[in-house]
């Protein structure tokens, strides 16, 4: 694995010369939160966060998107589809949690069966640089579902910050690229690569919170009646609020606008928490009640995708813990499960 | 890379009122682009997506059988936002196709074998399919007999009305009907479809039960067929969930770890057991 470093007081400048060549994206301040979006300046990027409130999944998977626009006219169907990205795009600050839920969303974006033309284009244009995690949140529990504060999964580099400087690490061939490309980055001396080894052993640990998630799978296997599901939704509002911020999340509607003869054909962010997500216009429900949508989120994310993938559609982030309005931490309903 | 969203364009040709209530019609579609046309490849059982452009979009089991090139048939009951834009549309409009989808019924399977098809209401559209796939000429005779057992609740609201009188002509197909409720012309059986195939006892013998209907019909069906000797991996279901892509990313038409759009929407029990209690 090919090792650089770069000052820490260079990464400004770094990115005003990467916003000439890429569109970039890194975590900005908005409000009282963070979010990331595309940023004209490398001043305007937040280095010192701990992670954004809203995943950085719309980079790759809009919250709303046209996904063609139309036209009727007499004899005929005129279908246009929106213009696809033009620059080459960089992720700058994504932390490796929702790096890691990239590749869970490649499974299902970019599988053998189907191509989504839409993500896999965002996708293969851009390049993704992770900051590792020297303090995580109370949170989080990534190293739970195989990741951890310096994991490198889907990520393209990986920076470590080892205080005046970040050492970065390329992960992939076209980090790798990118890499010698950029004479922002120097080489990397021994003394930063022992502080950053160090940085990454001790890092681990702080991640306090930790479920025994191997065992959830053969448990859900056998609780799909079990009354567990009766009790375990009855606090939950259906407000929807941890799908939405889940990095890993991807349910979406299909909805046309039109006016007259012309409009558009838009993909919206969904929910399994939402009693219409499953309705059927006959007035049928096959998950009628919350407890239904509670089980079918949480089998889905620790059951039906490790059947059908072989890992967790979670990444321990902590964000559904963090923003329930009734604080049902998804670390207990899972130890409940351990449990049973 | 192509975009599995976008619709091909389809004009449709011909409507017909299939129903005395006039719930459901049949839409025959031809492609404007001829192209289009040779490219879309289906088997009886699969669906695609219609679109009445500014209404939205909506799954429908594919009526026609691919031994008819050039046109494709859906049947559609009005029940929904799609499905009453579609009943308002007048022969000549223009509407959206994406598909084929989803799997189709495992015909090289049913090859040497008698086939059981049986059906209740407006579920009939698929297996309308598959008969219409078997009784062509070049292909009937990689199949055993043929038994069709179709149930409505009245004469009036079966389907195809005059395909079937053709049908119960032929020496090679062996049909029955049944109404829940007889009128004054009606000369088929008078019960729910369960209890007709009591009566009529299919042997489960080298054969598959192929079987499309309301739950409820599905439900008193399986012991029948299960006392007849017919083992959960020759029991075909077609199955039906709410859609929106149809291409297994949307997620809500999933059973278990299945995607009803993906590795369905065809079954055989032995599949559907699979899913424990979730099916």
């Amino acid at each position: 694995m090919k090792e650089m470093k770069i000052a820490k007081n260079e990464v400004v400048s770094f990115l005003d010369s990467l916003i000439r060549e890429y569109k970039v994206f890194a975590p900005v301040k908005r409000d009282s939160f963070v979010v990331f979006q595309e940023i004209h300046s490398g001043s305007e990027a937040l280095l010192d966060y701990a992670n954004s409130k809203k995943p950085p999944k719309e980079i790759f998977f809009p919250q709303s998107e046209v996904m063609f626009a139309y036209s009727l006219h007499g004899e005929g169907l005129g279908i246009e589809e929106p213009a696809f990205e033009e620059k080459p795009r960089v992720i700058f600050g994504i932390r490796p949690c929702d790096a890691r839920s990239l590749v869970i969303l490649d499974d299902i974006f970019n599988s053998e069966m189907y191509k989504d033309v839409y993500y896999i284009d965002k996708r293969e244009k851009t390049l993704v640089i992770a900051t590792g995690c020297n303090q995580p949140n109370s949170t989080c529990f990534c190293t739970s579902l195989g990741g951890g504060p310096f994991s490198r999964d889907g990520s393209d580099l990986l920076l470590v910050d080892i205080g005046q400087e970040y050492v970065v690490q390329a992960v992939t061939e076209k980090g790798e690229q990118f890499l010698k490309k950029h004479s922002e980055f120097k080489d990397v001396d021994e003394h930063s690569l022992s502080l950053m080894r160090n940085v990454i052993e001790t890092a681990g640990a702080l991640i306090k919170s930790k479920v025994e998630t191997e065992e959830i799978k053969e448990k859900l296997d056998r609780m799909f009646d079990d009354p567990f599901w009766d009790l375990v939704h009855e606090k939950c509002l259906g407000c929807a609020i941890c799908t939405y911020l889940c990095p890993t999340c991807h349910c979406f509607d299909i909805a046309d606008e039109a006016t007259d003869h012309r409009g558009k054909r838009i993909r919206i962010w969904d929910s399994c928490a939402f009693p219409m997500f499953t309705l059927e216009a006959s007035g049928v429900n096959p998950r009628p009640t919350n407890k239904e949508r509670t089980r079918q989120r949480i089998m889905h994310k620790f059951k039906y995708f490790v059947d059908n993938h072989g890992m967790a559609a979670c990444v321990g982030c902590g964000r559904c813990i963090k923003e329930c309005p009734v604080n049902l931490d998804i670390r207990a309903v899972l130890n409940s499960i351990l449990n049973r | 890379m192509k975009n599995l969203y976008l619709p091909l364009a389809m004009r449709a040709e011909k409507i017909v009122i299939e129903t005395e209530d006039k719930n459901i019609k049949t839409f025959s579609l031809s492609f404007l682009n001829k192209e289009d046309g040779s490219s879309f490849n289906y088997l009886p059982g699969q669906f695609a997506q219609l679109s009445v452009l500014g209404k939205g979009e909506a799954p429908f089991g594919i009526a026609s059988s691919p031994t008819q090139p050039g046109e494709l048939e859906f049947t559609v009951n009005k029940v929904g936002v799609v499905t009453v834009a579609l009943h308002n549309l007048e022969e000549g409009e223009i509407i959206g196709i994406r598909g084929p989808l989803g799997s189709c019924f495992p015909i090289e399977a049913f090859e040497g074998k008698n086939i059981v098809i049986i059906g209740g209401g407006f579920a009939f559209t698929t297996l309308h399919s598959l008969i219409r796939y078997i009784l062509y000429q070049e292909n009937r005779s990689r199949f055993g007999n043929v038994i069709v057992i179709y149930g409505a609740r009245s004469p009036g609201l079966l389907l195809y009305k005059d395909e079937l009188k053709q049908w119960e002509a032929r020496p090679d197909l062996d049909l029955h009907l049944t109404v829940d409720k007889a009128d004054d012309g009606w000369r088929g059986k008078v019960g729910v479809v369960p209890n007709v195939i009591k009566e009529v006892a299919p042997s489960s013998e080298n054969a598959y039960a192929i079987v499309c209907g309301p739950p409820i019909m599905i439900k008193f069906t399986l012991p029948v067929l299960r006392d007849l000797g017919f083992l959960p991996e020759r029991i075909v279901l077609s199955l039906e969930m709410k859609m929106k892509c149809g291409i297994g990313m949307c997620g809500r038409c999933n059973i278990g770890n299945k995607y009803v759009c993906k590795e369905g929407p065809i079954f055989t029990l032995a599949h559907l057991n699979e899913l424990s209690g979730e099916y």
